[in-house]
């Protein structure tokens, strides 16, 4: 037997609101939270679809103003240039503030050195590029579209995540975050990251560029491409990729799911051209986007946690 | 559809992590890799069998411990609902983590073990649950399997919790036998316990009514922003940024802002730039007023008739969150009410409440780290608040501490 007391059932005189109007709600709020209480906040933009979909909100939030901070791209040079296309167009568009920081740049005046090999990488580097930017424009709040369901480390991230003068993470100190009053204080040098699409899923995401017509760069739907066949996963075909005697270079059909450095970022097979297509190729896909699509999650177990606790996204 | 946000809690080891990780295995929401990933996990910490607890405890130190230590967030959907799960530490020391993610829930299922009984980290979460006013609660007598999935052991736990809610304000109450590890009763019935005819956890999860816990009827909504795009065809352009934290405003409705007292009328709302009719709970939009008053951050738009309390002098419960210094009667801090900041002072600490009896201490000097007490403080500037029971948006506030900006307390204004 179950055991209740007083559930008074109820008329439904009002419906429920949609869980994407809830959630755009959410993002909307936060977004203005953040205008609100900081003096130097920036979003952090890559030209993929979940920092696409912020950029979005940002403009429902503050219209029909301008978004109040301007757009910040740390860029590892090994971009997909259909990403960068994209990213350049858009903030020409909506006459946002663009500033780009590059990789590159870091490297030669820091001296640091890359890695080399297989599966080098600069998504570790971007961290450093990061930070100096954050130094260099004083920002004390910085907007991104991480997502909690996209990894383990990132499911346990508050809203509004802390980060010290060094940028790090504390996982095992986290700010309590009650209700949704959100406390962005802070001493000069540290600075609070922000995740207004927290809440969202994968899907959740889709589903919203869908609702609201937002374009995309080309490589999210299907398309032929040369790539790299390497340990089970496509790689775009590149020279910032260093090859491998084992490598085959192969002509498929595919989409990519997540766009971020091409040295970490797999492509799939997909005939999906169309929102509703990669909407239902997703739907049923047994396999996380993550774990479908990045390569930098899967050298260790707790590698993106390693990574925030430097100061990473 | 729409969405139910829920929370775990209950004592270390009751089970809680396993049962989120049982609740989406059995709803087919753990994809292949993760799966995997469990797996191997598994494997390397020698648990034998899967440990679908390792869905959620997702730091290094989590899984060195066994542990949860803050709460983690995960998603799933079946065809009737969408689930924002929280899943919540049982350790005693990350209580406050605990109470991060139980203040948005709508619900709280609070496991207890079958061979344990309530015990005082049950009580401490209940109260928490109570005070926060989660509309809902599931208690999940958990581990049955370890009992002989005896009926009676069920209904004596049962028992003893519903004498515990009676002293709480819990609104909506089920009590539910389960097993997270075999999957009794999460989302299919049990087969070994054919004496159990009442609903599924799942099942409860999908049919709670959520929207009846909104407060539909006081008109509440707190300036965030000023827009003020300032080009020549948006010359005299202002328009307040915010959120609807209840009731509802309409074009041509009279309001109030406070703690200032204006009156005005709504010329119009929007939202995305487009005007919109109506904004209800929780949409955010932005009001534009009839005359031009001095609104900013911080003020609060309320309909003209139904006002709040507005005053310097505040009484609150509160749970006391900092394990460096502790709260003490005289102390500053900054209050945080909606988007509201005011410096105050402690005037008084009324009283404290006992964890296990749920009776009340007095003559306290000082709160620790998780303590729960009735205090008095003072503001220094008006604040415009309701009663936390009868307006959860705005009767919540927060403590921060002065010098090292961390939030240390939470208070429900009574
Ligand atoms: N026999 C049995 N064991 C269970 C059941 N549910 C959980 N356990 C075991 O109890 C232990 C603790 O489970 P967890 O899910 O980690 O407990 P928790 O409540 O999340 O613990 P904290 O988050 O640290 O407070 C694990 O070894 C589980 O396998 C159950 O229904 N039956
Ligand atoms: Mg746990």
């Amino acid at each position: 037997m179950s055991i209740s007391v007083n559930e008074a059932s109820v008329g439904a005189e009002k419906k429920a609101p949609d869980y994407l109007d809830q959630l755009e709600a959410e993002a909307i709020y936060i977004m203005r939270e953040v205008a609100g209480q900081f003096e130097r906040p920036a979003l952090l933009f890559s030209g993929g679809k979940d920092s696409i979909t912020l950029v979005h909100l940002a403009q429902k939030a503050f219209a029909p103003g301008k978004i109040p901070f301007p757009l910040v791209h740390v860029d590892t040079g090994h971009n997909f240039i259909e990403a960068i296309e994209y990213r350049d167009e858009l903030a020409k568009k909506i006459g946002a503030k663009l500033i780009v920081r590059y990789v590159e740049d870091t490297i030669k005046a820091k001296g640091l050195k890359e890695q080399t090999g297989k599966n080098a990488s600069r998504n570790w580097l971007q961290t450093f590029t990061l930070l100096d930017t954050i130094e260099e424009f004083e920002f004390d709040a910085c907007i991104g579209g991480a997502r909690r369901d996209e990894e383990k480390a990132r499911a346990k991230e508050r809203i509004f995540s802390f980060r010290d003068e060094f940028g790090q993470w504390d996982p095992k100190r986290q700010r309590p975050e009650l209700w949704n009053l959100f406390n962005g204080r802070i001493q000069k040098g540290e600075n609070v990251r922000v995740f207004p699409i927290s809440n969202w899923t994968e899907l959740d995401v889709w589903a919203y560029l869908k609702r609201e017509g937002i374009a995309l760069p080309s490589i999210y739907f299907a398309h032929e491409r040369e790539l790299i066949l390497r340990d089970g996963k496509l790689l775009n075909h590149t020279p910032v990729i260093e090859s491998d005697p084992e490598d085959q270079i192969v002509t498929r059909q595919v989409r990519f799911r997540t766009v971020g450095d091409m040295t970490c970022t797999a492509a799939v097979e997909s005939s999906a051209a169309t929102l509703d297509e990669v909407i239902a190729e997703i739907t049923v896909s047994r396999i996380s986007e993550r774990g479908e699509t990045r390569i930098d999650d899967q050298q260790t177990e707790a590698a993106m946690e390693d990574r925030k606790k430097g100061g990473y996204f | 559809m729409d969405l139910l946000r829920f929370i775990t809690a209950g004592s270390v080891d009751d089970g809680k992590s396993t049962l989120i990780g049982r609740l989406l295995f059995d709803t087919k929401n753990i994809l292949a890799d993760q799966m995997e990933a469990i797996e191997r996990a598994s494997k390397t910490r020698n648990a034998g069998e899967i440990d679908l607890a390792l869905l959620t405890d997702g730091l290094r130190s989590e899984r060195e411990q066994g542990i949860t230590i803050d709460v983690a967030y995960k998603y799933f959907q079946t065809p009737n609902r969408k689930f924002i799960s929280i899943d919540a530490p049982g350790h005693i020391q990350y209580t406050r983590n605990m109470v991060t993610g139980a203040s948005n829930a709508d619900l709280a299922i609070i496991l207890v073990d079958a061979r344990h009984g309530v015990v005082e980290q049950t009580r401490r979460h209940s109260l928490i649950a109570s005070m926060l006013g989660i509309p809902h609660v599931i208690v999940a007598v958990n581990k049955m399997d370890l009992v002989g999935n005896s009926e009676d052991a069920f209904l004596e736990i049962a028992k003893s919790y519903q004498e515990l809610a009676q002293k709480l304000a819990i609104k909506d109450l089920t009590i539910i036998p389960v097993s997270a590890l075999n999957g009794d009763n999460i989302v299919d019935r049990s087969t070994s316990m054919n004496w159990y005819t009442g609903e599924t956890l799942l099942s409860v999860l999908e049919n709670v009514n959520v929207l009846k816990d909104q407060n539909l009827e006081d008109g509440r909504f707190a300036v965030q922003y000023v827009i003020r795009p300032q080009t020549d065809e948006l010359h005299d352009y202002r328009g307040y940024a915010g959120r609807v934290q209840s009731g509802s405003f309409k074009k041509g409705d009279l309001i109030k802002v406070l703690p200032s007292e204006q009156e005005s009328k709504i010329a119009k709302i929007e939202f995305g730039g487009n005007e919109i009719e109506e904004a209800s709970v929780l949409e955010s939009v932005t009001i534009l007023l009839e005359d031009d008053i001095d609104i900013s951050r911080g003020d609060t738009i309320v309909s003209l008739n139904n006002a709040p309390i507005v005053s310097q002098d505040i009484e609150a419960l509160v749970c006391w969150m900092d394990d460096r210094k502790p709260l003490k009667a005289g102390s500053k801090y900054i209050l945080q009410h909606g988007t509201a900041r005011s410096r105050c002072s402690i005037r008084d600490i009324e009283y404290q409440i006992d964890i296990n009896s749920y009776e009340k201490i007095d003559e306290v000097d000082s709160l620790k780290l998780n303590d729960v007490a009735r205090i008095i403080l003072r503001t220094a500037q008006p604040i415009a608040y309701d009663p936390y029971q009868k307006n959860r948006a705005n009767g919540a506030a927060i403590l921060i501490d002065e010098t090292s900006n961390v939030t240390v307390g939470a208070c429900m204004i009574e």
